[in-house]
C-alpha cells in the first residue's frame, strides 16, 4: 500500500482538486495532515475522501510530514509519497517515480524540477535562490542535488523507519537528506513537474531555513 | 549621591522584593532567588560606590571600571540568551510532539 502524505496549511481552494487528482491516478490512501489551518482545508479534504489528521495548532510543514509518516508507518505502508497541497505538483508524476525507485532499488526518491524541461521556474528562483540553496544543502548534508527544497519525495518502508523529521519548519528537506546520508540509504532524483502559481519560499524563507539548520547544528 | 544612584538603588531594592515574592509563591527556586539577590546587591554596591569597579578593572587589565561592568554584562547576557534559545527550541519540539499525539489519537477515535 502506498500512502500519499499531504501536509496542508490553509489550502481549502486547492486541496480538493489535489486529492481527486491522486484518486484518479489510482492512489487510494491519501492522508492530509491539516497543520492548524484556519480555513476549511480539513473539511474540504474530508469531503474529497482523504484521511485527515488535524494538528490543532500550526507546527510547520516538517512537523506535518512527520505526523503523516508516523500514521503511515502504523498502518503498514510499503512506501509513502510526500505531495504538496497547493496543486503545483502533477499526480501523474508519482507512477514513473515509483517505477524508477523500484528499478534502481532505491529507498528514497527526491523530485527535481531541473532534470527535464517541463517546469518553468521563476527567474530569480532558478538563477539566484536555488543555486545558493543547493550550496547550503551541500554544506549541511554533503550531498549535491539538482534541486533544493522540492516537496516531492518517496520513502520506502525502511527509509520511513529510519528517518525521523526533526525540523518542524521548512528546513525538513535538508534534514531528510542529511539523515538519508547518515543511514547510508540509496536515493535517486527523478524529474517532476512544478507549476508555479505562487512564488513559494523567497529570500526571507531561505534565510529562516538557513538559520534553523545552523541553530540545529550548533545546539 | 546623584539622583541616578538613588533611583537605581530604589529600583534594585524593589527588584529584590520581587525576587522574594516570586520565591514565596514557589515560582522561583531557592538557589535562583539567592543568585538574583546577590546580583541585585552587587549592582547596588557598584551604583553606590562606582569606584569599587576600578579596583577589579585594574586586576583584569582594563582601563575603567565601567568598561569591565559592560564587558562582563555582555558576556553574561549572551550566555543567558543562548540558554533561553535552546530552551525555547526544546519547548517548541515538545509542543509539536503533543500536537502530533493528539492528531494521531483523535484519528483513531473517529
Amino acid at each position: 500500500m502506498f500512502y500519499i502524505i499531504i501536509p496542508a496549511y490553509n489550502e481549502e481552494k486547492t486541496i480538493g482538486r489535489v486529492i481527486s487528482g491522486l484518486f484518479e491516478n489510482g492512489y487510494n490512501h491519501v492522508v492530509v495532515v491539516d497543520d492548524g489551518s484556519t480555513d476549511g482545508t480539513a473539511k474540504e479534504a474530508e469531503r474529497a475522501g482523504a484521511v485527515v489528521l488535524r494538528h490543532i495548532i500550526n507546527r510547520g510543514q516538517g512537523a506535518a510530514l512527520q505526523t503523516g509518516d508516523e500514521y503511515a508507518l502504523a498502518h503498514e505502508a510499503e512506501a509513502v509519497v510526500h505531495f504538496d497541497a497547493d496543486g503545483q505538483f502533477d499526480a501523474a508524476d508519482v507512477a514513473p517515480a515509483l517505477a524508477a525507485m523500484h528499478v534502481a532499488r532505491a529507498e528514497m526518491v527526491m523530485g527535481s524540477r531541473f532534470m527535464d524541461r517541463r517546469s518553468l521556474v521563476p527567474f530569480s528562483k532558478k538563477y539566484f535562490l536555488l543555486p545558493i540553496a543547493r550550496v547550503i544543502n551541500f554544506l549541511f548534508t554533503g550531498i549535491w542535488l539538482s534541486d533544493a527544497h522540492n516537496g516531492f519525495r518517496i520513502l520506502s518502508k525502511n527509509a520511513l523507519r529510519k528517518i525521523k523529521i526533526t525540523q518542524d519548519g521548512m528546513a525538513h528537506n535538508s534534514d531528510v537528506v542529511r539523515q538519508v546520508k547518515k543511514h547510508g540509504l540509496k536515493f535517486i532524483e527523478h524529474p517532476v513537474l512544478v507549476v508555479y502559481r505562487e512564488y513559494g519560499q523567497g529570500l526571507g524563507g531561505g534565510i529562516k531555513i538557513l538559520w534553523d539548520l545552523l541553530f540545529a547544528k550548533l545546539t | 549621591m546623584y539622583l541616578i544612584q538613588i533611583f537605581l538603588v530604589l529600583f534594585f531594592f524593589f527588584a529584590i522584593l520581587k525576587v522574594a515574592g516570586r520565591y514565596r509563591a514557589s515560582e522561583l527556586s531557592l538557589s535562583a532567588a539567592i543568585a538574583w539577590t546577590v546580583f541585585w546587591l552587587a549592582a547596588a554596591v557598584i551604583v553606590i560606590a562606582p569606584n569599587s569597579t576600578a579596583y577589579f578593572a585594574k586586576i583584569f587589565g582594563i582601563g575603567r571600571g565601567a568598561d569591565l561592568v559592560v564587558y562582563l554584562s555582555l558576556a553574561l547576557i549572551f550566555f543567558i540568551i543562548f540558554r533561553l534559545m535552546v530552551k525555547v527550541e526544546k519547548l517548541n519540539k515538545e509542543i509539536t510532539l503533543l500536537v502530533r499525539q493528539m492528531a494521531l489519537k483523535n484519528k483513531d477515535l473517529k
